[in-house]
Order: C-alpha cells, then structure tokens, then sequence
C-alpha cells in the first residue's frame, strides 16, 4: 500500500503500545472523576463546574499528606489515598448544605455558584501551595518488563483500583439500600420524601461521593502527573465529554466512553499532539450532541 | 387524627388554597368532592409538605406545617398520589421496599402485602413503569399500606381502572376502617364515593365549603350539582 500521501510517520509498534498503555491508565482515572459527575448530575441534576477543582485538592492534598508523613513511601500515600478523599468529600457536603441546598437546587443558581466555589477552592489552594507543581512520590517503583519496553508497575496498579473503586460504586448503586435509596431520589424526589427518605442528606452525601470519587482519581495519578492549583481544568472538560458520550445516569456507558476518551487521548497525543487528541474528543461530543443527544446508552429523556 | 385549619397553600408566589378547615377521625372514610382545579390534589400535597403552606395542620397533636416532608410518612401518613407516581425505574420489589423506608424490618408486613395483591407478587422483578394501569394502582396502594399507615391519602385511586379494579380498591379501603385506620380520599366518581363514604367535605376554587355525612348529602343532591355537576 502506498503511505506517502500520508502527512505523518508511521509510528513504531512499540510507540504504538506505549500510547494505548497511557491511554488505559487515563482512561482508568478519567472514568473514576467522570463517574462522580454523572452522579451528582443524574441524582441532584446539578452540573458541578467546580468538579476538577475536587480533583486538584485531591491530587494536593495527597502532596500534603505524603510530605507530612515521612518513612516508606507506601506508607504516607496509602494515608493520602484514604485521608484526601474524606477530606474533599466533607468539604463538598459542607458547601452542599451551605450554598446549593440554600439555592433550592435551582439548576441555573447553581452552575454560577460552582463557578464562584471554582474560583475559590483555587485560590485557595494557590494561597496554601502556591503555584509550583509538587510531585508525590509513588509507593513502590517495579518496573513491568514488556517486549518493547520497561514500564511503570505502578500505573497497572491505578488501573487495577480504579477497577475495583468501579466495581464497588456498582454494587453500592445495585446492591445496596442506600443505593436504593439514592436511585429512587434520583428518579422523583418528592415521591422518596413521601416515603420517608430525606432527600437533603442524601443529596449532600451524593455530592460527598462525587467528590470524593475525583479525589480519590487524583490521588491515584499524582505520582505520574504532580499536583497543581490549575490542574482541574482537563479533568473537567474531559469528564463533560465523557458524561455526554456515554449517556447520563449510565455506569456503562460512563465506562465504555472513558475508555473511548481515554485510549484516543493516550494514543493520539503519544502519537500526534495533544491538541489533535482535544479536537477529535470535542468533535466527538458535538456529533454525538448532534445524532443521539441522549449518549451513546443513556435513555431518552422523558 | 388529623385537624387542618385556616390552611393557605400554594405553589411559589400563587396561592391556590385559602382558609382551608377539615377534620379526619380514626376508623373514618372522608371525602373530598370538587371540580378538576379545585385544589384536592394540592390539598393533599400541602399535608405531605410538598407545596409551600401556612396555617395549621395537626396530626395527633403535632404541627405538620413545623416537619420537614420526609418527617410525615414516619409519623404514620401514607399517600397514593394522583396518577400513581411509580419509582417507574425500579423494580415491584424495590418500589414495595421503599414503602418499608421508615421501618427496620418489614418482612412479615411484605408478606401481608403481598397476600393482597398476589398479582405483584408474581412481578416482583419487573419494572414498574412496565405494569398494566391495575397493576400500577395495587403497587401504589401496597407501597404505601406497606408503612402501616393510621392516615392514608388517596388521590384518585380509582382513575382509569377497570371495574374489577375499581371493586378491588374499595375493598381495601373499606377493610381499613375495620382496622381504624383514617382515609382521606380524593375522588371524581359520585356514586362510589356515596357507597363508601362516612363524611364528604365539598372544595371550590380553593376553599372548603360543606363537609356532611353521606346519608346527609343523599337529602340534598343539589350540592352534588353545585360543586361538582357540569
Ligand atoms: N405545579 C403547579 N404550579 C402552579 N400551579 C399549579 C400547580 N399544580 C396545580 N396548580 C394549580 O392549582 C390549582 C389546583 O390544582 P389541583 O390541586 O391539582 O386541583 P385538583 O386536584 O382539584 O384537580 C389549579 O388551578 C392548578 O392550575
Ligand atoms: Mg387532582
């Protein structure tokens, strides 16, 4: 076949892998944060701009963690990983209670106000950290021999947990009573008050987990990526597109889109440029916007 | 049992009831009669705290204009809304066991649940949204007999079903009584109403006008064509 219309180089295989390998572990993360999103978008139809600033005091909190504690490193991340979540989602239930649950939920009132606790949580964290990147040390260093290549046994271990994180939001939603009890509010809050259920705390614990659920994403990258007070912004763009490509309200397309995001992004950006990867993920959005506005398998809104 | 006065409620800045009064007592079936519009619906739905409200409205003593709305179905109201208002999503099972929120354990009461209305028990795992409009009505009914109530709101139950449905409802309601159980029911057609009823209480426009007991109401028909004829 004839390639020399072709404006690029043809890659090499090992580059080839080294992108879908990168692309698996953004992908692993991304589904975590996007996750959190549609929660809170699909239970308390709020859309939350200050999602990827979640994000980036998860990621700085892990450095203020890890700093704090010294000995082995596993020792100090494995307390971020369990510390900089709680923190973030007692930190999201507090600004739940004190600013979206006094605005009714309206859905307009409250994207300006996760715009104003955008702005806030960010210079915030620029006042405590200040504007340089920290890096977080990751817990252990094997190496994974691959045919082509030496890589990070680290980051097989981000996509193995954020497995498992998946796994466990599933049982919690299908499974459990609260998720139950989250599911039926999520389909007609008057009606689960009516039974008993009361729908402010389990809005203020929903947007807890959605926090939570980007926190605990952050924290998991930080070793690969460092921690920044301006470093929620991809993490947001990328989980709206993810949330409208997958569908609202749906765990597998959530799934299936990160993934779809998530290895173009890895690929294309190790292959081409980041840039390109952006604009066929924008592209992406605007045709599914356009041909099934509901997502990929989400259901049509009634 | 239940004592509302001088009730005002409504919907954001418009005011749909004003000086609304009415009584409920243990063991009885009362009425609510009016036009479509009247504010039966809202009326019902300013108990259960769904609808901004003023005034007073007393359940065995306390003030349920003061309580939060998940408070009131723990204080033993359970409500059947108009047009059913399934958890369409879930499933019979999961719908029935959101009617057993407010207890620990509601086994036993599932049980009995299901001993009335055999038909759900053979559906458990369907959807709810994807039950026959009978069916719908006897998941309704059974998620909220299911907190045990001592009042129970009924909007229109008997809405577009079937007369073996309609018998079916009846029934239940009218066993209720036997029990002491108090009934507020909302209902378009008369003559059931009639048959059922211990007091009717007529609504117009937003305010509560004669409240009679049924044997009352058969001497004077003209009440009938006042608040509810064409
Ligand atoms: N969500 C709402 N917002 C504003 N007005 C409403 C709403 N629901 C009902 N209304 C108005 O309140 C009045 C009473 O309605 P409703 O209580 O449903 O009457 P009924 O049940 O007796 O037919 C009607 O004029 C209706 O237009
Ligand atoms: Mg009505």
């Amino acid at each position: 076949m004839d390639w020399s219309w072709f404006p690029f180089e043809m890659p090499h295989p090992a580059l080839l892998w080294a992108g879908v390998l990168e692309g698996i572990v953004l992908s692993a993360v991304l589904a975590l944060t996007a996750l959190g999103l549609s929660l809170v978008f699909g239970v308390m139809r709020i859309v939350n701009v200050a999602h990827g600033e979640f994000y980036m005091l998860g990621a700085v909190l892990a450095y203020a963690v890890t700093s704090v504690i010294g000995g082995h490193p596993a020792l100090g991340f494995t307390v971020a990983l369990i510390v900089a979540p709680l923190l973030v989602g007692a930190l999201a239930a507090a600004s739940d209670w004190l600013v979206l649950k006094r605005l009714n939920y309206e859905p307009e009132a409250t994207i300006v106000a996760t715009i104003g606790m955008l702005y806030i949580i960010q210079q915030l964290s620029l006042e405590f950290f200040g504007p340089d990147a920290r890096p977080v040390v990751a817990p252990f260093d094997w190496r994974i021999r691959l045919p082509w290549f030496g890589y990070s046994g680290y980051k097989f271990v981000v996509v193995g947990a954020a497995i498992l994180l998946m796994i466990g939001v599933w049982v919690l939603m299908a499974r459990t009573r609260i998720g139950l009890i989250m599911r039926a509010t999520q389909f007609d809050r008057e009606m689960a008050s009516a039974f008993g259920i009361p729908v402010d705390r389990v809005f203020a614990g929903v947007f807890a987990l959605g926090a939570g659920l980007a926190a605990i994403g952050a924290v998991l990258i930080v070793p690969v990526q460092q921690a920044h007070y301006l470093m929620g912004g991809d993490p947001l763009l990328l989980s709206f597109i993810v949330v409208i490509i997958g569908g609202l309200g749906s765990l597998k397309g959530t799934v299936v889109a990160a993934l779809l995001i998530g290895l173009s992004d890895g690929i294309i950006s190790t292959l081409f440029t980041p840039t390109l990867a952006k604009i066929l993920a924008t592209l992406l959005v605007a045709m599914v916007l356009v041909f099934r506005p509901q997502g990929l398998f989400g259901t049509r809104a009634a | 049992m239940l004592d509302i006065r001088d009730l005002e409620a409504g919907y954001g800045s418009v005011t749909v009831l004003r000086g609304v009064a009415l009584d409920v007592q243990p063991g009885e079936i009362h009425c609510l009669l009016g036009r479509n519009g009247a504010g039966k619906t809202t009326l019902l739905k300013a108990i259960m705290g769904h609808v901004r409200r003023q005034g007073s409205i007393l359940h065995d003593g306390a003030e349920l204009t003061s309580l939060p709305p998940h408070e009131v179905p723990r204080r033993g109201i359970g409500y059947v809304p108009q047009g059913r208002r399934l958890f369409a999503e879930l499933t019979v099972a999961e719908n029935l066991e959101i009617g057993l929120m407010t207890r620990r354990s509601g086994r036993e009461v599932r049980e009995r649940m299901l001993a009335l209305f055999p038909r759900l028990g053979e559906r458990l795992r369907q959807r709810a949204g994807t039950l026959s409009g009978g069916e719908q009505q006897m998941l309704a009914m059974a998620r909220a007999l299911a907190l045990e109530p001592t009042l129970l709101l009924l909007d229109e139950p008997t809405e577009g079903l079937q007369p073996s449905m309609i018998q079916l409802i009846r029934d239940v309601v009218t066993d209720l009584r036997q029990t002491h159980v108090a009934t507020l029911l909302v209902e378009q057609r008369v003559e059931a109403v009639l048959r059922v009823a211990d007091r009717v209480t007529f609504i117009e426009n937003g305010h509560t006008r004669e409240t009679l007991t049924a044997d009352e109401l058969r001497g004077r028909p003209e009440l009938l064509d006042r608040y509810v004829g064409v």
